[in-house]
């Protein structure tokens, strides 16, 4: 993604989603389907147990409630904090059920330990990678959250973050400070084979080491709804030069020749290590140039 | 704010040791019924400090719950519906929640507390 088509990069979260931002989460339908399709994958890899008992969840970056709302309707109590007063408004006017907080995610869960059966954020995470008011620093407000994130789960819970992150170096800091929070799990990439439908889920567990749920699209398919294709053509990127962490290991703007196998073997060895999943099986095939088709 | 949001807070001020219970300021409180669900609170009840509940109650103006509380009391119809209503339908509309360790006040206006801090709170 280019720089300056990043909300991110414009301003801080509580300015960006400002009153005519949040306006668009009530009277924007794609951007309502958008949120639901992520909320709803969310759930599917928060994987709660199938009892129809409700449970009590966290929404971080709740902001309009969409989200929210998601959880409602399938019988969950949720409490939401979001740093967005204009965001907040607009969900206390939906008349959600869920109570909501505001709150800076990178100050800190205002939390007692052991609280909640699980964690949601849609599209939130990644803003507190930047350093937007003076002085701040990205790497200790995600250490904060993560621990207080992981203190206030139960045990056995999950927290499900999708994230848009700035490249592999982003996805990387998330990751990383994740798992130093204590928390088991990793990146789960649907559609990673695809620039419009690419989708990235933080999948972290609470002291047990299930394996990680598989990604969707994996094998190259595309998604068969189209709110996953949206999700993402909302975010205007532009058509060229998307690169996320599977682009990474084949080149990438500053280095863009291919690289040998062994480099590409090396590559792909540590981003396991960093607890991506999906990233490809080695075999013969790997590191070879690709004939271009056209 | 629902009185089960109420319980699971703790103050996140950095140097604060123990921040649970907010004491509750309350200026305007409201009732909004919830639906009744026995299994949410036989799930939740184990989770829940139950004398800040009742304090915070009280507070709030719902009385109704006896002093103790445990696993068998969940077994009683009186009991679930008073646990119900002091968690789930009192509400918090216009106050604020102090923490009890420094004094800090967070105001709670529109039914939301403000819990962002200053920067030499974290
Ligand atoms: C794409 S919106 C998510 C919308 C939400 N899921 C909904 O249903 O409306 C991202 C949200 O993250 C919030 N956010 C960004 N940084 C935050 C932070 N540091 N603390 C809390 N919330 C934050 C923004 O205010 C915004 O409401």
């Amino acid at each position: 993604m280019g720089r300056g088509n990043r909300p991110e990069h414009t301003a801080p979260p509580e300015v960006f989603y400002s009153e005519s931002e949040a306006r668009k989460y009530t009277t924007n339908s794609r951007m309502m389907a958008i949120q639901a399709a992520l909320t709803e994958r969310a759930l599917e890899l928060l994987a709660l147990p199938d009892d129809g008992n409700p449970r009590l969840l966290l929404d971080l970056g709740c902001g309009s409630g969409l989200s929210g709302e998601e959880l409602t309707d399938r019988g969950h109590m949720w409490v939401g904090a979001d740093i967005s007063p204009a965001m907040l408004d607009v969900a206390a006017e939906r008349e959600v059920e869920g109570d909501l907080l505001l709150g800076d995610l990178g100050q800190g869960l205002p939390l007692r330990a052991g609280t909640f059966d699980g964690a949601i954020s849609i599209s939130a995470v990644q803003w507190l990678c930047n350093a937007d008011t003076r002085g701040a620093d990205p790497r200790r407000r995600l250490q904060r959250f993560f621990q207080t994130l992981y203190a206030c789960l139960t045990r056995g819970a999950r927290a499900v973050l999708q994230v848009y992150p700035e490249g592999a170096r982003q996805a990387t800091m998330l990751t990383d400070a994740a798992m130093r929070a204590g928390f088991s799990g990793g990146l789960v990439v649907d559609f990673p084979h695809s620039t419009r439908a690419k989708k990235y889920f933080l999948v972290l567990m609470v002291g047990s080491a299930g394996a990680l749920p598989a990604a969707a699209g994996a094998d190259g398919e595309e998604p068969d709804d189209e709110t996953a294709e949206v999700a993402v053509a909302a975010r205007r990127q532009p058509r060229k030069k998307r690169r996320g962490i599977v682009g990474a290991l084949t080149g990438s703007a500053r280095h863009p020749e291919a690289k040998g196998k062994g480099w590409v073997l090396k590559k792909k060895e540590q981003a396991r290590q960093r607890g991506y999943a999906n990233i490809p099986a080695d075999t013969k095939y790997t590191g070879r140039k690709r004939k271009s088709r056209f | 704010m629902k009185l089960l949001t109420h319980n699971m807070l703790a103050c996140h001020i950095k140097s604060v040791k123990n921040g649970f219970p907010f004491k509750i300021e309350a200026v305007r409180v409201e009732e909004i019924e919830a639906d009744f669900d026995p299994d949410f609170l036989r799930h939740i009840f184990p989770r829940i400090e139950y004398h800040a509940l009742r304090e915070a109650a009280e507070t709030l103006g719902a009385g109704g719950l006896p002093e103790q509380a445990d696993e068998a009391s969940l077994e009683d119809e009186d009991f679930l519906r008073a646990f119900h209503h002091a968690l789930l339908e009192v509400v918090l509309e216009e106050g604020a929640l102090i923490c009890p360790e420094t004094g800090r006040r967070f105001p709670v206006a529109k039914g939301i507390p403000n819990l962002l801090l200053h920067e030499d709170e974290c």
